[in-house]
């Protein structure tokens, strides 16, 4: 691993947050999200210090990263999509906007365009059920999306979109 | 003379284009000279209405909705002449007919003015519920609480009382408020939509919870899902402390309330209390076995109250306007109000805050306005992924904890989510199923291995293998997980599977 954040290692960056969160109470899940915003993942390599630094077993450690969906062991596309797979959703078509990602993709959940561009995941809910079908991309949601409007979505995140 | 307008910041307006509404109302005021006040207040939950735009004309509000960026010019051209002629005219906020059937208490603020100014918090009666419990004693606070009836929000509809008694008469160093968050249950959106418009009002129900019980810090557990949510309270906490509501001397009485929000990582499990204190504590979500009640022993083995967003916000309305007036709301052992959300495929979604006793048809009906797709309505699914598929023959039972379980059903959190007659009711049992084997917390075997026993159960039904034997070894099944799981996840993901195998069985062959 040769990138850097903000000039600092992946093993600086791990390090400085440690340091941040070891005497918050309950403090894991906090610093578990503080290095997923700083690197994009948690490293598998990082699970020991993370543990020295709390005073956990890596097991520990490990079984709460593997537990939550949001944490993830390796790095996402630039942009992550996630469709909403939920009731209310479904009763507004979610199955087969779920299907049309896919084939336009050409991913399942869990996967990432070849050219790094997007992360298919689902969820389970936003909160937007008046107004489904829903999909987030990073942190906006979006509401009412059928296979044309997710079109215009996933366009928008790939380089030539991005560029614009 | 500046124009006041206000467009709603909410996740759902934004999500429908709220944010390119307000680039092109200030891009054309100011090609146009125009001085706008743009407020972006929280919405008043009309979802259906979004982006809902509202100005101030001689004295009251009126209201144009929805409206998209391409509606601007057109909008300011009508609002210089008679902006009544406009196609989107709405009229006068409050006399749009789906807001004024209702009767609002906890929602009684949303979207009137900016969620994180507190000057327009205090000139709604905000703080008037803590000013109140400042002169009180602790026993006092508890006993209003009792007293008014309040139930718990987030489900389970336990007393709230009781759990405030029990943690006032626990002694220890240490008590907390936890505040559950975790909304995630499909068709809810009523924590979240008060998080967004009315942030302070939690964070005063926290903190007289905590005056009440002897609890100096709080936590809001908030799923991740809702980041909006997350800048808003993060931001409403640290004006709240810059202005003394929270830290050790809340509005100069010397006593303390601390606050913080710690964001969950994408687990429906952690909507359990239990479960929500281990994340909390920094592990996994896992179920714990009561008892101890969180109430004697809770986060980092301490008495903790956890309540729903509602409770500790309906909370205020019980200290500011007393135990009295909040009891005259509703029916029989459901007192107050109950703030349903309309949602999946109808017409009019949105909040709907209504005493409690109205029957769910004339809310669908007077409210929802049928389907969203235009197709009769098939079946409701009353209060999330762990309630029941209503069909029509049950949906003039009355809106109340008592009679929604005589019926095997239950209110929930309150999200009705409609299906038109497109639904096949064999695909939604199965998802229920599916649901609990993703979401279990593994703690349980008849949840952890019985949720995948059942989706393969299903779906030999669905393929006519052995219909009768296999439908018979389901209902087993649903025996099992509801008998021998610790919480409501293996506990009532049966109720359904049982529903829809019950009130639909034309679906299953």
């Amino acid at each position: 691993m040769t990138r850097e954040w903000g000039g600092l290692s992946i093993q600086q960056v791990i390090a400085k947050r440690v340091q941040e969160y070891r005497d918050v109470s309950g403090g894991l899940l906090p610093l578990l999200h503080a290095i997923q915003g700083d690197i994009g993942y948690i490293p598998p390599a990082s699970v020991a210090a993370i543990a020295s630094g709390l005073n956990l077993s890596r097991a520990e450690v490990h079984g709460v990263i593997s537990f939550y969906h949001d944490f993830r062991s390796a790095p996402a596309g630039r942009h992550v999509l996630q469709i909403c797979r939920a009731e209310a959703c479904q009763s507004m078509g979610s199955r087969e906007l779920e299907a049309h990602a896919r084939n336009t993709l050409g991913i399942d959940y869990g996967g990432t365009t070849a050219d790094g561009a997007i992360s298919l995941e689902p969820v389970y809910c936003l909160g937007n059920c008046a107004c489904s079908p829903s999909v987030r991309i990073d942190d906006s949601i979006h509401a009412r999306v059928d296979a044309a409007a997710l079109d215009v979505l996933i366009a928008s995140l790939t380089d030539a979109g991005e560029s614009k | 003379m500046s124009l006041r307008i206000y467009l709603p910041g909410d996740t759902t307006a934004v999500a429908l284009g709220a944010d390119e509404v307000a680039a092109a109302l200030l891009e054309q005021a100011s090609k146009r000279s125009l001085s706008i006040e743009l407020v972006r207040n929280g919405s008043r939950g009309m979802f259906y209405l979004e982006p809902l735009l509202e100005m101030e004309h001689q004295g009251q509000r009126i209201a144009f909705g929805p409206v998209s960026a391409g509606d601007i010019p057109g909008l300011l051209d009508a609002l210089a002449g008679d902006a009544a002629q406009h196609a989107l005219y709405l009229g006068a906020t409050e006399d749009i007919p789906w807001l004024k059937g209702q009767q609002r208490l906890t929602f009684a603020r949303a979207g009137l003015g900016d969620p994180l100014s507190l000057a327009h918090y205090r000139s709604l009666d905000g703080f008037a519920g803590l000013e109140k419990s400042l002169q009180l004693t602790p026993q006092a606070i508890v006993t209003e609480v009792t007293e008014s009836g309040l139930r718990g929000r987030g489900g389970a509809a336990f007393p709230a009382g009781i759990k405030w008694q029990t943690v006032l008469d626990t002694p220890a160093s240490q008590k907390f408020i936890v505040c559950n968050a975790d909304e995630g249950d499909s068709g809810a959106f009523a924590d979240r939509l008060l998080m967004e418009a009315d942030p302070y009002q939690l964070i005063e129900g926290m903190i007289l919870a905590g005056l009440a019980v002897g609890a100096t810090r709080g936590y809001i557990y908030l799923r991740s899902e809702y980041p909006k949510a997350l800048d808003t309270l993060n931001a409403a906490i640290a004006i709240a402390q810059e202005h003394a509501y929270l830290g050790d001397n809340i509005c100069g009485s010397g006593k303390s309330f601390h606050l913080a929000v710690r964001v969950g990582a994408g687990a429906y499990i952690c909507g359990e209390e239990t479960a929500l204190l281990d994340s909390l504590e920094g592990k996994r979500g896992m179920v714990r076995v009561k008892p101890p009640l969180p109430a004697i022993e809770g986060l980092f083995g301490q008495p903790t109250l956890v309540h729903n967003v509602l409770t500790l916000a309906a909370a205020t309305t019980v200290l500011a306007k007393g135990a009295a007036f909040y009891q005259d709301f509703g029916v029989g052992r459901s007192r107050g109000t109950l703030t349903l959300q309309l949602a999946g495929n109808i017409r009019c979604g949105g909040l709907v805050e209504l005493p409690y006793g109205t029957s769910l048809r004339q809310v669908i009906e007077e409210f929802g306005g049928g389907s969203y797709s235009g197709r009769p309505i098939r079946a409701i699914q009353a209060g999330g992924p762990l309630g029941a598929y209503l069909p029509h023959s049950m949906w003039d039972t009355p809106l109340d904890y008592e009679a929604f379980a005589a019926m095997g059903a239950m209110l929930g959190h309150g999200g009705m989510v409609v299906f038109d007659d497109t639904v096949d009711m064999s695909t939604q049992a199965r998802f229920a199923m599916e649901f609990c084997a993703v979401e279990s917390c593994g703690k349980c075997t008849p949840c952890r291995i019985g949720s995948t026993r059942g989706v393969e159960v299903i779906d030999r039904i669905i393929a006519r293998q052995e219909p009768a034997a296999n439908r018979e070894l389901l209902l087993d099944l649903c025996d099992t997980l509801e008998q021998g799981s610790l919480c409501a996840m293996g506990g009532l993901t049966p109720m359904p599977v049982r529903s829809a195998l019950h009130h639909f069985p034309e679906d299953f062959g």
